[in-house]
């Protein structure tokens, strides 16, 4: 990481943490769910952008550490946010296991139809099994410990901008940390040329279901954080968690940022919440115009934001070669 | 018996319908290598602008037999959207799949929020004119005459649409350019054309069968996401490209829903799915789909 790029992180960690001095209540509870979406996003693009398959069924994941939070607050009165963690990554190892091992073995449309197939069916489970999941009406989330501290007493916007914000950006950082450890590491180079050329992976030694499995699993357990954390403020899991449009949000929010970029899928989160709000804001028919954002990213600007600021940023030292 | 013969026409009614859908996701894949999600955005225009046509006849003093024709020509006309379209899918053509899906997946969003403009959020039925036909009595049950029309005009367009595609010039042309888009541009053949020409089919068999559904089901926005899970359920069952899958792929998953849904409700999308996802793990090509490479 250049001196630079670390500048600009620590400026932009530092904007992000003093947010509650200068923005309103609102506008602060956008930032949770951008934060939730950061966290999901990093480990969708493990898989989308370093190992090359596109999955259209990732927010079976989501939902997944979105229902163990409800599960876990509200039955089984287990409340510490940690423990919670450790649950929804167990439980969505168990289930990114055998799903991985089935979808990996395809690649390209394949993988992208099996991974859709699958986030439906956990989908009509979700919906159908009504003593299981609460059924269309889902399961309501209560509030958290964080740290151990029972925080019941704060009134909730108090503990959604307070706590819980920070709680969520400690997350984001830890779980940052971790993923650019990954894609740095020799793994991360076996991600890459998984991506580039399979065959030749192959021909070096790489056990490329293997590793496709372990991009999987990863980003199955980054997805269920994310999802756990996401439906807190909401107070709610619902199976429109686990629908397919809610996937192609998700790779609607990794290309919006810029799927080529290690920060991308952060920015993207953070930009599509923002744009969502004000589109949501201007006119009743926004999903028009979030249509016509992603046609003009898919032919203008396939590497997205962080795609056009180094792009910028090029151009910009060409300038000052010449 | 009576109850099997009811759950197997309503099967095979349903099966019509997702023919019409699945065929026209099929023909498109064949030749654009594109998987549509927007056809449910298709069925849906269909859907509603049959609605509005049908009462805009029965204003001009419409028959009510005239009712399935003027949804089939509401299906044709709404079948003009696809050349627009396609205009914009043809910008990809070169690029990653990731990205074609992207773009089927915004141009869906923008026809969600045109119905949502023309015709509002909340659903619209045409109440009961297709009872208007009556009823058609059979071994000791009626069954409503209009699905039975449904299902006839369903054959009777994937009959024309196979004799289109084995028999005629057009279709010999439309299946090499599926085979290999660059021999047949080399050969002379106008490609662009033939991409508008499909697409604008793949369309006009989804807007039909968005169309002839409505009398029996209400329109709703809710129906766009939802018919594009079940025919993509269709064509991985029959097989991408394969028009016979997908004739087959609709009979499964038409009638095996039927019996779902009447004898327990809560599997009826379930087996479909399982059944989906057998068919990827055991038979990745679909059951008459062309081996694909992994």
């Amino acid at each position: 990481m250049s001196a630079r790029t670390k500048f600009t992180l620590l400026a932009c960690l530092a904007v992000l943490c003093a947010a509650p001095l200068y923005l309103s209540p609102y506008h602060m509870t956008l930032l949770l769910p951008a934060i939730a979406y950061s966290i999901i996003l990093l480990g969708f693009n493990l898989l989308f952008g370093y190992t090359g398959l596109l999955s259209f069924g990732h927010a079976l994941f989501v939902a997944i550490g979105a229902y163990t939070v409800a599960i876990l607050t509200s039955r089984l009165g287990i409340k510490n946010m940690e423990i919670i963690f450790l649950c929804a990554i167990a439980a969505s190892v168990v289930i990114a296991v055998p799903v991985g091992l089935i979808c990996v073995r395809h690649v390209r449309i394949f993988f992208g139809m099996l991974t859709l197939a699958f986030g439906m069916l956990f989908h009509s489970i979700l919906f159908k099994f009504y003593e299981l999941s609460g059924g269309d009406s889902g399961i309501p989330v209560v509030r958290p410990f964080l740290f151990g501290q029972d925080l019941s007493g704060m009134d909730k916007t108090s503990f959604l901008v307070g706590p819980f914000f920070y709680y969520s950006i400690i997350i984001l950082i830890l779980l940052g940390t971790l993923m650019w450890r990954i894609v740095n590491s020799p793994m991360g180079m076996h991600f890459r040329a998984i991506r580039d050329n399979p065959r030749k992976a192959e021909y070096l030694g790489i056990q490329v279901h293997r590793f496709r499995l372990i991009a999987f699993v990863i980003s199955a357990i980054y997805a269920a954080i994310g999802g756990a954390l996401l439906v807190v403020p909401v107070g709610l899991a619902d199976p429109e968690l686990a629908y397919w449009t809610h996937s192609g949000n998700i790779v609607f929010m990794t290309i919006l940022g810029g799927f080529n970029n290690f920060f991308g899928p952060i920015v993207g989160a953070f930009a599509f919440i923002g744009l969502k709000d004000q589109l949501v804001g201007l006119t009743q028919y926004w999903r028009f115009a979030l249509g016509v954002v992603l046609v003009l990213l898919v032919l203008l600007l396939p590497n997205g934001i962080m795609g056009l600021l180094q792009a910028r940023k090029r151009t910009v030292s060409q300038e000052k070669v010449q | 018996m009576t109850a099997f013969i009811d759950i197997i026409l309503s099967g095979v009614f349903h099966a019509a319908v997702l023919f019409l859908l699945a065929g026209g996701l099929q023909l498109v894949f064949g030749v654009q290598k594109i998987v549509n999600l927007a056809c449910g955005a298709f069925y849906a225009l269909g859907a509603y602008f049959g609605i509005t046509l049908v009462s805009l006849a029965i204003k001009f003093g419409m028959p009510a037999y005239g009712l399935i024709f003027v949804l089939i020509i509401a299906g044709l006309l709404m079948g003009l959207i696809g050349p627009i379209v396609e205009r914009l899918l043809r910008l990809v053509y070169d690029r990653e799949e990731g990205f074609q899906l992207l773009l089927t997946f915004a141009i869906m969003l923008l026809l969600e929020d045109l119905i949502r403009m023309i015709w509002g959020a909340t659903p619209m039925t045409l109440g009961n004119l297709s009872m208007a036909y009556g009823q058609l009595n059979f071994a000791s049950t009626s069954i409503p005459t209009y699905k039975l029309l449904v299902i006839g005009a369903s054959i009777i367009l994937a009959l024309g649409l196979g004799w289109i595609l084995q028999k005629t010039n057009f279709g010999r042309i439309v299946r090499a350019t599926a085979e290999n888009r660059r021999m047949s541009e080399a050969m002379g053949v106008n490609v662009v054309w033939i991409n508008v020409a499909i697409f604008t089919m793949g369309t006009i068999l989804g807007t039909i069968g968005g169309a002839l559904v409505v009398p029996t089901a209400a329109a709703s926005l809710e129906v766009i996401s939802e018919v594009v899970v079940e025919a993509f359920a269709v064509v991985v069952i029959g097989g991408l490209g394969s028009m016979r899958g997908a004739l087959v792929g609709a009979l499964i998953v038409g009638i095996l829903r039927a019996f779902a849904v009447s004898i327990y409700a809560e599997i009826d999308l379930l087996l479909i799915y399982l059944i989906v996802i057998g068919i990827l793990i055991f038979k990745p090509a679909g059951l008459f789909g062309k081996a694909v490479e992994s």
